[in-house]
């Protein structure tokens, strides 16, 4: 096998400055992606649990919908399709004149679907907790709204603490996908540097470099609020 | 864009997405075939007594779990080539890239199951005279893959979706030749949705039927 390995191609510019660029991207991507996937899987995960049917049909079809359409035909779903079908000026300005549409679709794609997830991970939370707590609090005259907000909802974060974890590493590995769009994130940039000077080894091994730098610094983190949040006398949801 | 939906081109070219469809069914009956396969080696290296295969089997793992699925295509459809002195073509390379990725997935499930089966089956099995190979082959095994089957059929499911990521290089899979036509017909709308609605369905269908498996087969 021959191959001429030359590393201090990665210290010069441009392409010192794409890895970085695109590593940043990831990150930007991955974290604005999460805040959309935990608060509306919260929703679809606590509807899935309340007592009232149309509710927890909803839930069901989101979860079932989204789970079952590979991420990648989504994403091209939001890009290509979901413009079309919207009214021509509203077509033309998700084309067009939205910020940094392919960021901003990317962020929507892979927020939306791992909402899903996270709506599983809320609700096997919610449901390890018990029926019992829920009857104890409405026998104490809360309503609904407030058995969810004061007595289900805190315990049942701090049980899924730990697949919370690994689905946040989900988002950021799955933020690779954007590339097909065009966000030219830290796999995109390392692909192009590999294209541009023909250093595979090196460009893939940085980008391999970062993504498990990336995962070990969030993994030593969330150990540390698990091990804060942990529910005394209760196992946490094995992380899957 | 041309306007309304136009249902002949995806009745015409019904032909040519069987032929993606056929790609992505054996990429994938093959990757889980594989990644089973590699997956027992790296359960029972995890598992191992020598520390050196169980921090073997425990650093592939963690290693595979961090990267994204896309950078090990990426890897592989550069590395291959290169490795053997001649291009293999995308299909092997990819097939490669999928086999050792989804190994690490399959080998924490079915670490999971070997475990599920209890320590009390290994001294029977110890007591009666047989080696560590007969113990995994007729006592562990067998009983650790029924309890597995249905989270391996779920993991299966999530292969099926992920083989779509071959479009990054350019694989003829399901959703590159829609692709194609997409481009080619102009008719990104139809094709795209089509492709949504067979993955659709046919996941559905699939984690239906391990639901019900589950129901009728758990121990």
């Amino acid at each position: 096998m021959q191959y001429n390995w030359n590393w201090s191609v990665l210290l010069q510019e441009p392409y010192y400055g794409w890895i970085w660029s695109g590593f940043s991207w990831t990150l930007a991507t991955g974290c604005a992606a999460w805040v959309i996937a935990i608060s509306l899987g919260s929703v679809i995960g606590v509807m899935r649990t309340t007592q009232v049917p149309i509710l927890r049909s909803i839930g069901t079809c989101y979860v079932e919908l989204f789970r079952n359409i590979p991420l990648l035909v989504q994403m091209f779903l939001w890009y290509f399709v979901f413009p079309e079908l919207l009214s021509k000026d509203a077509g033309m300005w998700v084309k067009r004149e939205m910020p940094m549409p392919e960021y901003s679709t990317a962020v929507v794609c892979l927020g939306t679907y791992h909402a899903s997830r996270v709506a599983e991970q809320v609700r096997a939370g919610i449901e390890s907790i018990g029926q019992g707590q829920r009857y104890a609090g409405l026998a104490m005259g809360l309503t609904p709204v407030q058995v969810y907000r004061y007595v289900l909802l805190p315990v049942s974060y701090r049980i899924i603490v730990p697949p919370l974890t690994s689905d946040f590493l989900g988002i950021i590995k799955n933020s690779s996908l954007a590339l097909t769009i065009g966000v030219l994130e830290l796999t995109a940039q390392t692909r192009q540097i590999e294209e541009y000077t023909f250093q595979g080894f090196e460009a893939f091994t940085t980008a391999t470099v970062l993504y498990i730098v990336v995962t070990a610094v969030v993994m030593a983190m969330m150990r540390v609020v698990e091990k804060k949040t942990a529910v005394p006398g209760m196992l946490s949801l094995e992380a899957k | 864009m041309t306007s309304g939906f136009d249902w002949q081109v995806i009745v015409k070219n019904l032909p040519f997405l069987w032929t993606g469809m056929q790609t992505t069914l054996l990429l994938t009956v093959l990757a889980i075939g594989g990644g089973v396969i590699g997956g027992t080696i790296l359960a029972l290296c995890r598992l191992s007594k020598f520390s050196a295969l169980s921090w073997f089997g425990g650093s592939y793992v963690n290693f595979f779990r961090s990267m994204p699925l896309i950078l090990v295509i990426f890897w592989f459809y550069f590395l291959v080539p290169i490795f053997l002195g001649r291009p293999v073509g995308g299909f092997y390379s990819v097939l490669i890239a999928f086999i050792l990725f989804e190994a690490a997935y399959y080998c924490e499930i079915i670490r999971a199951g070997i475990a599920s089966v209890g320590q009390g089956q290994v001294y029977a099995g110890q007591a009666v005279g047989l080696n560590y190979f007969q113990i995994m082959r007729y006592i562990i095994l067998p009983q650790a893959f029924r309890n597995m089957v249905p989270i391996l059929l779920t993991q299966g499911i999530i292969l099926f979706q992920d083989t779509s990521l071959v479009y990054v290089v350019g694989l003829h899979d399901f959703l590159v030749t829609a692709d194609i036509v997409a481009n080619r017909d102009v008719r990104l709308i139809e094709m795209y949705s089509t492709v949504a609605v067979v993955y659709f369905v046919m996941c559905l269908l699939g984690s239906l039927g391990v639901r019900r498996l589950q129901r009728k087969y758990s121990l």
